[in-house]
């Protein structure tokens, strides 16, 4: 290994730390105390230093305001609770100093179950399923009819579609709520999935690798009787197995972390989707910073474990999307 | 010879794509023009105003104001991100080892949802039990407002070197500039890996012949590696201009309150848009004058961008 490799490294990995530090940041905040957090420990250090009083067996922090010769003054911070539980006097000899590593899984807890982030949860998943199901299935049967026949219209219905990709979503969000409003579908599971389950980008996809797929086997297959629709389903899907996963891992991920739509088209809390949720508790929890991490990690979990076991197939999904048409 | 049958099969195969993109995207385009030229709000359509709306923007305050703060956005974000994303794809490219851990890395920000990012970076932004003002004081200098400072980036530099320069040349806020970072942040990995994906295409004959030929590492790039590249620079360049212009998530839940602030530095163009259709005022109609506005820009540079793309093309 050269100079040049080393340099090479080096820039890297400093900036790829850059990149993550606010995850790892995000990770030990979220694993600390508010207390700690408050007391100005915002570095990446897990030791706590501080004044432990018990009272019938349970810990508390305390932070002494007024020291006297065998009695303090103090605030008692509930850890388990996670808040401030009283103003006290109590004596010196049941205080006691420590210096640990201490680490709040808690908080975990305490985040998920300060909202409903269950219901949150099971929400965004059954958005985003449905979703990505209506995605390929409207997907594929278009792409179908795009790459493999010919009729009337078809490049003008084509260009039509790749223009409408060009649109920004500002420009039909507002139309689509007056839309939507008509049908009696703000605030409704149809408002954020049925105008999602037909992708543009999945067309223009699908129809490039359907295209690849040689015209002789659907001959061989029409002449040995074969519908189409046969021809669809045993012949062209199962050649595009890994386009079908890129198209189903790019709606996935877009439907899971999509945020404007929701929080416009749906307004009960029993509708809120994940990101949505966060939010209103990023307003709600807005000064308990550990459990604001809590729930950012948790929250970014599932996408986080969906990239570490398919990180190839995610990366190229996305590099396909700089494909030139 | 029989005239063969009109075959319905392909259109019944595109239709279900085709209602879903005719009612959910054809339709609410034209609707939106629609919208604009009456007053309308959730209640239903009211009086046709004609370009009252548009008429409006031109005097409104907010509305100059907001469209200054994201052409700030765009022109920060945009060059950064591109210089950036082709330096780390060059050096990506370099290498054998780790090169898709390095990948991975770095892409991770593209992923994960914007939302729970802004949380987490309006914490590390915070003046008190922030990262970033932790990481100042480590190196020994002062704290700094981030997201509560108003005062432009030009005017706290030169300022700081006792030179007082005028409050428009101020450019951004630093809470804009705040934004400007986790946007380059969140972006970077997604434009490196459609660099990286470019830089593979390039015949690794081109190098060899110019090493042959004696030219230098930086003769190379500025003479094989970006001219090769430029098709994909353009694809970058627009791609992250047409996202940066709708940047919506960062804004709402990272500034403020009231979002937008402070003093209303930090106000978007979509933002402006979800306030006055969503908002207090509820002026559907408002807002979607504002984003057929926001089309046209967009609209525009892409043109613009395409037109240099035709010149720089080889």
């Amino acid at each position: 290994m050269n100079f040049k490799k080393i340099i090479t490294y080096f820039i890297l990995g400093f900036c790829g730390l850059v990149m993550v530090i606010p995850f790892a940041w995000m990770l030990t905040t979220s694993v600390k105390s508010q207390l700690e957090v408050n007391k100005g420990n915002v570095g990446f250090s897990f030791f706590e230093e501080s004044d432990i009083y018990t009272e019938n067996g349970k810990d508390y922090y305390a932070t002494i305001v007024k020291e006297d010769a065998d009695s303090s003054y103090v605030h008692l911070f509930d850890v388990e609770m996670n808040r401030i539980r009283s103003y006290a006097k109590v004596p010196n000899t049941a205080i006691r100093h420590e210096k640990k590593v201490k680490l709040h899984w808690e908080n975990f807890a305490l985040a998920f179950n300060k909202v409903p982030f269950g219901r949150y949860f099971l929400n965004t998943i059954i958005v985003s399923c449905c979703v990505v199901i209506g995605v390929l299935i409207t997907g594929s049967l278009a792409s179908y009819a795009f790459a493999t026949m010919k009729f009337k219209g078809q490049d003008f219905i084509f260009y039509l579609f790749i223009s409408m990709m060009m649109v920004p979503q500002p420009v039909y969000l507002i139309p689509s709520y007056v839309l939507l409003n008509h049908l009696g579908w703000i605030d409704t599971y149809q408002a954020l999935i049925v105008p999602w389950i037909a992708n543009i980008f999945t067309i223009f996809l699908l129809r490039q690798q359907f295209k690849t797929i040689p015209r002789d086997l659907f001959d061989a297959a029409e002449i040995d009787g074969c519908s189409r629709f046969k021809i669809l389903w045993k012949i062209v899907l199962p050649l595009s197995k890994s386009v079908i996963a890129t198209a189903a891992i790019f709606g996935f991920i877009g439907s899971w972390n999509s945020f404007m739509w929701p929080l416009i088209m749906t307004d009960s809390p029993e509708l809120r989707v994940l990101q949505v949720g966060l939010s209103y508790f990023s307003q709600e929890a807005s000064t308990q910073t550990s459990l604001l991490m809590a729930a950012s990690t948790f929250s970014i979990l599932p996408l986080v474990i969906l990239f570490v076991i398919a990180q190839k197939q995610i990366i190229a999904s996305f590099a396909s999307s700089g494909l030139k048409g | 010879m029989k005239k063969k049958k009109f075959d319905f099969g392909p259109y019944l195969y595109l239709l279900p794509a085709f209602i879903i993109i005719l009612v959910f995207r054809l339709i609410p385009i034209v609707l939106s023009f629609i919208v604009s030229f009456f007053e309308w709000t959730v209640t239903g359509a009211g009086d046709f105003i004609g370009f009252d709306n548009y008429v409006h923007m031109m005097h409104d305050k907010e509305f100059w104001q907001s469209l200054v703060n994201t052409f700030y956005l765009v022109i920060f974000v945009v060059p950064i991100s591109l210089v950036l994303s082709l330096f780390f794809a060059n050096l990506l490219n370099g290498i054998k080892k780790l090169k898709s851990f390095f990948r991975s890395v770095y892409f991770v920000p593209t992923v994960t949802s914007m939302v729970a990012i802004s949380i987490v970076w309006k914490i590390i932004f915070n003046q008190q039990s922030g990262l970033a003002n932790y990481f100042l004081e480590k190196i020994g200098l002062d704290p700094l407002g981030w997201l509560a400072e108003s005062r432009g980036i030009f005017q706290l530099l030169f300022g700081s070197m006792g030179i007082e320069i005028p409050t428009w040349a101020g450019g951004p806020s630093l809470a804009l500039f705040s934004i400007i970072i986790v946007t380059i942040w969140k972006g970077l990995g997604y434009n490196t890996i459609i660099y990286l994906a470019g830089l593979q295409n390039i015949p690794n004959v081109y190098y060899e012949a110019a090493d042959i030929d004696g030219a230098g590492k930086i003769k190379q790039f500025f003479r094989i590696t970006w001219p090769l590249i430029s098709p994909t620079t353009y694809y970058v360049l627009m791609m992250t201009t047409i996202v940066t212009f709708q940047v919506f998530s960062q804004i709402y839940l990272m500034t403020g309150p009231p979002v937008g602030g402070p003093l209303g530095t930090t106000k978007v163009i979509v933002y402006f848009l979800f306030d006055k259709g969503f908002g207090e005022s509820n002026n559907l109609s408002y807002a979607s004058a504002i984003a057929l506005v926001l089309f046209a820009i967009i609209l525009g540079l892409t043109m613009l961008q395409k037109k240099l793309e035709k010149k720089v093309h080889y």
